[in-house]
């Protein structure tokens, strides 16, 4: 069941409002329908959201194990649960998040729905192999939290599996290994997914889409695609190993044999530091979506944010060992230039993101308070980072809450960033608007709760309280800051629990959203809410990164969007053409 | 606040021409003292001042940091700030001009960040220089980590001192001396931490790991592992005494006079004993506490 | 074809730089190693673009010219599947493989036949619609 997909005609002048709805869809779906639908879908929409959701409930599931240690936390001699419980719930924590939701969500879930279409393309490039990759992650999802439910319980050596902790002799449960079975599919699935996003960007972007004209969310899916190819890899062929030294008595991570634990810190970093940016990347890029289009204005240097997203790319391949400064192995001085050095180009974005809004007519949409709310955690977040770039500091924070606090305020930016995507692209994917008015409650309990849950964490770190313990000293200060930091994390539940509401509330009371709901810049903007079967039936010219913007204010074009002045010349004489 | 800043600027100058070893030195105390008594009032942003010589150094460089960052942080914030208030939409359809670029000013924050990082990174170059030193030691300490305690031994004496858990054996160093520590895991991967030395270390099996603490405060200081090692990691305490020399080779020589080889120090921690995980902690009544 | 090859191109070779720099400073034969097979892995798509470019007589596609109109694109792009249970079929021999890999040996049987079925399937499917 192939079909041969032509592309979409161009729009004739004048036609403005309705494109596509007045046709019915060339070929009315002869595929199966339900469940069976669901299985066999390889249109490119229905995984994204597939993905999404799937994603989501990963969210969920793993922010139910950090109230639970943010509750057993609560107290210092706490025992709501025991200690072997509280290292199974830490490590599955960060592995759900790391693994199965803030990655997932971005370079699969939003990325596979919206880059076809930012790009004027029918689907993925190789729609069958997006399906698998799908069902790998779903598998593996299943698999990594069945750990639960054999006897000795999930994988307890934390989400960075340090060997010779996690070897068969010091962590022998089967849940041990499913975790490491777990991320072989998901590591399988990430490759197939980083695959189909260079493939895609590369071959079916529409006439017109150089590379240069792309959304800044697909340039960063591409770079992301390419740093997918280049880490994960080396993770899979490191848990291989892992699993050799565990059941095949190779001897790879253990000293006994002659092996090298080390190694394993070297390998799971040189794939992690990646991941690092291969989660962040695509939220820096669903937030550049968002503020230009609620600053009614192009994005503030578009060539310097890919400039800055490629220099990240390159640098981010070079700073692993910043993740080992006190294993007393590793070069400090390379490790701490290069670390140091990829603030420069992430500094880049955060000032081009404040330019965007600069001088613009700021909409206080839920979406763009969830891009700000982002724009001022992720600050937090990045400066901290910086001080841990710099072994000495690193010395006596490395391993203490203040690591914690610094990670966390950056992958609760993303989190924001995950919710701007949600609430800016859901009109799109479900033709209905989400609630706004409990969208913004959920901000600022989202919001509060953050600052309320990292801040006390870097003070507790840094009055020296080490990560990863069921139980700590009996210390007043201590105790009240990490009071302060549960109460946090239960605001950040709340706002949880007010998605849930919204996303309930919205489906239940649709309002319809139209196509363009944002007045939004980029081709999902042209299409139908959501948009038909492979996509278009007509796309607009494409003169900037901005085609729909282009096409609907034809005298609003960005001053000088283009490197060549022969292109901006034609660009305006079209746009001046469509006009008329 | 500006004064340190252009003084880590002026750092990375100096640190560019370094040539022979004790040339450096200099340098970088040139570098380090204006940094050293400029960071003098100001907060301590929360860390440790620190008790040893290096921890010091490491707690001028925090400092220094921190204001490089509250300036830059600052300047970003305020501009956030502005530009997401001052630039309120008052209505739902006026559109502004539709700048895109700014050369200059892009210029501008990509080419100053470049010089404050080579700044910090020059202040990191001299204070990490110092901290992973090695100067000739004066007494040596042989640091064994185990799941879940640790082991001190003294090179030379019979003074061993050895504790699990919540026993929190005391490691007992002479002050105003550089400590030689050889540290050593005998299984997984532990974490030597003492927050008031400002500094950690793995402790990794198959792989010494050296450096050197110089302290200056005597006291009792709390320690702990900080690398997940198991399921006991959270109780796997230890303190550090740092008492005067003469005290301390007093309590070696106690200690080589001895009969017992070894003493088990039960620190009456501040952990509650009746764990929930049902450690099996051994209350064993040990004599004394160290070398007080 | 032009600037997608340029861009592994020279990422790749930015990590060759990095490594030669790295490993002879801290002469760590994992970090080397894990660098130069960077390196490869930007130059070998990237030159393969770079080559792909240069047969085709370095024309440039219409989503490669700034001047390219909608219409130029006309005609067939490829052919994309509709719908296949392959995909499933074939991730549920994976999965069957994996608790193989936890559980025993006996969860193999399932995943081999699960994965030759699935790629019976594939193919089968791919010939059916395969007319391009
Ligand atoms: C300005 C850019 C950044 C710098 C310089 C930086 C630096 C660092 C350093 C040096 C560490 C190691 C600290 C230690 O373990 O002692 C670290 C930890 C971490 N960072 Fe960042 N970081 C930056 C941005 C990010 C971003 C964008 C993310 C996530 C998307 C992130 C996520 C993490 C995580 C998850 C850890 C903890 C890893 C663990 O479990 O040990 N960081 N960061
Ligand atoms: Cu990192
Ligand atoms: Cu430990």
């Amino acid at each position: 069941m192939t079909d041969l997909i032509e592309r979409p005609v161009s729009t004739s002048d004048g036609d403005n409002v309705d494109h596509g709805t007045e046709t019915s869809h060339h070929h009315d779906h002869h595929g199966p329908t339900g469940i069976m639908k669901w299985l066999t879908s390889t249109d490119h929409k229905v995984i994204g959201l597939s993905y999404t959701v799937t994603s989501l409930i990963m969210m969920i599931i793993g922010g139910a194990f950090a109230e639970i240690i943010r509750a057993q936390l609560v107290s210092p001699t706490s025992n709501l649960v025991s200690f072997s419980q509280y290292n199974e719930l830490f490590t599955m924590h960060g592995s759900v998040m790391i693994y199965l939701f803030v990655g997932p969500f971005a370079f699969a879930g939003l990325a596979n729905y919206l880059i076809p279409i930012q790009i004027g393309a029918p689907d993925m490039a190789f729609p069958r192999l997006n399906a698998f990759s799908y069902w790998l992650y779903l598998t593996g999802s299943i698999t990594m939290l069945s750990g639960f439910l054999v006897g000795g319980g999930a994988a307890n050596f934390g989400w960075v599996g340090y060997a010779p902790l996690s070897s068969a002799a010091n962590s022998p449960g089967t849940g041990a290994d499913l975790w490491i079975c777990a991320l072989l599919l998901t590591g399988f699935s990430a490759i197939f997914s980083g695959v189909n996003l260079v493939a895609t960007i590369f071959y079916l972007r529409a006439p017109g889409m150089t590379l240069f004209r792309m959304p800044i969310f697909t340039w960063n899916m591409l770079v992301t695609g390419i740093l997918i190819l280049l880490a994960f890899p080396v993770l899979t062929a490191g848990l291989i190993m892992l699993y050799c030294d565990r059941h095949f008595g190779t001897h790879i991570y253990t000293v006994q044999g002659g092996g090298v634990p080390l190694l394993w810190q070297h390998i799971f970093w040189f794939w992690g530091h990646p991941e690092v940016y291969i989660l962040a990347l695509p939220f820096f890029g669903i937030v550049t979506e968002i503020f230009p289009v609620f600053s009614k204005k192009p994005v503030f240097g578009y060539r310097g944010m890919v400039f800055a997203t490629l220099t990240i790319a390159a640098l981010s391949l070079g700073v692993w060992a910043h993740h080992m400064f006190t294993t007393g192995a590793v070069l400090l001085p390379f490790f701490s230039i290069m670390s140091l050095l990829i603030a420069v180009p992430t500094g880049i974005k955060m000032f081009n993101w404040i330019g965007t809004m600069w001088g613009g007519k700021v909409h206080y949409s839920t979406a763009m308070l969830m891009s700000m709310g982002f724009l001022f955690t992720f600050l937090i977040g990045g400066i901290t980072g910086i001080f841990l770039a710099s072994p000495p500091l690193d010395f006596f924070t490395h391993d203490t809450y203040y690591v914690v606090a610094h990670f966390h305020s950056v992958v609760m930016a993303l989190v924001m960033g995950a919710l701007a995507g949600i609430y800016f692209w859901a009109p799109k994917m479900t033709g209905h608007m989400m609630h706004e008015g409990i969208g913004k409650i959920q901000f600022w309990f989202l919001f509060i709760g953050t600052q309320l849950f990292t801040f006390p964490l870097y003070l507790v770190g840094l009055h020296g309280m080490p990560r990863r313990m069921a139980n700590y000293p009996i210390n007043p200060s201590w105790q009240t800051l990490n009071e302060w930091g549960s109460v946090g994390a239960i605001l950040i539940g709340i706002s949880m629990v007010l998605f849930l509401v919204n996303v309930i509330y919205s489906w239940k009371k649709p309002v319809v959203a139209g196509d363009n709901p944002w007045d939004g810049h980029t081709l999902e903007w042209f299409t139908t809410s959501p948009p038909p079967s492979h996509n278009f039936l007509s796309l607009p010219p494409i003169h900037s990164e901005r085609p729909t913007w282009d096409y609907n204010h034809p005298d609003h074009l960005a001053i000088e969007h283009n490197h060549k002045k022969q292109a901006k010349k034609s660009a305006k004489a079209s746009a001046a053409s469509d006009a008329s | 606040m500006e004064e340190t800043l252009s003084q880590l600027e002026s750092a990375q100058e100096s640190v560019a021409d370094r040539s022979p070893r004790t040339k450096k030195r200099a340098l970088a105390l040139a570098i380090a003292a204006p940094l050293l008594l400029g960071g003098c009032e100001l907060p301590s942003f929360g860390a440790f001042h620190g008790v040893t010589k290096t921890a010091n150094s490491t707690f001028k460089l925090w400092q220094g940091f921190n204001v490089t960052a509250i300036v830059v942080g600052g300047i970003t914030l305020l501009a956030m700030i502005w530009a997401i208030f001052a630039y309120r939409a008052k209505d739902k359809t006026s559109i502004p001009k539709q700048t895109q670029y700014h050369i200059p000013l892009e210029l501008t924050y990509t080419i100053i960040p470049i010089f404050i990082v080579i700044g910090l990174f020059a202040a990191t170059v001299v204070v990490e220089n110092q901290v992973v030193d090695e100067p000739a030691p004066n007494a040596t300490i042989n640091v064994t980590a185990f799941q879940w305690g640790w082991k001190f031994t003294y090179p030379g004496h019979k003074a061993v001192v050895v504790g699990q858990t919540t026993q929190s054996p005391i490691m007992v160093m002479p002050e105003n001396k550089n400590v030689l520590i050889n540290l050593r895991s005998t299984d997984v991967i532990h974490g030597f931490y003492v927050p008031e030395f400002n500094f950690s270390r793995y402790a990794q099996p198959g792989l010494l790991n050296t450096f050197t603490f110089n302290a200056n405060k005597t006291g009792m200081f709390d320690a702990q592992c900080t690398q997940l090692c198991g399921l006991y990691h959270t109780l796997m305490y230890f303190r550090v005494n740092v008492v005067s020399q003469a005290k301390f080779d007093a309590w070696l020589r106690a200690k080589d006079a001895s009969t017992t080889q070894q003493e088990v120090i039960d620190a009456n921690s501040a952990i509650a004993l009746e764990n929930n995980a049902g450690v099996a902690v051994n209350p064993t009544k040990s004599n004394g506490d160290g070398a007080n | 074809m032009k600037f997608e090859g340029t861009v592994l191109t020279l990422l790749g070779v930015f990590y060759g730089l990095m490594g030669a720099v790295y490993w002879i400073w801290s002469k760590d034969d994992t970090g080397g190693v894990m660098l130069v097979g960077a390196l490869a892995l930007g130059l070998l798509p990237g030159l393969y673009l770079l080559w792909w470019y240069r047969r085709s007589g370095k024309r440039l596609r219409t989503e490669d010219r700034q001047d390219a109109t909608i219409e130029e694109g006309a005609g067939v792009i490829s052919s994309f599947p509709d719908s296949s249970i392959w995909p499933f079929v074939f991730a549920m021999g994976c999965f069957m493989g994996v608790l193989a890999l936890v559980f025993g040996t006996w969860f193999a049987f399932p995943a081999i036949a699960l994965g030759v079925m699935a790629m019976a399937g594939f193919t089968a499917e791919s010939r059916r619609g395969g007319d391009i």
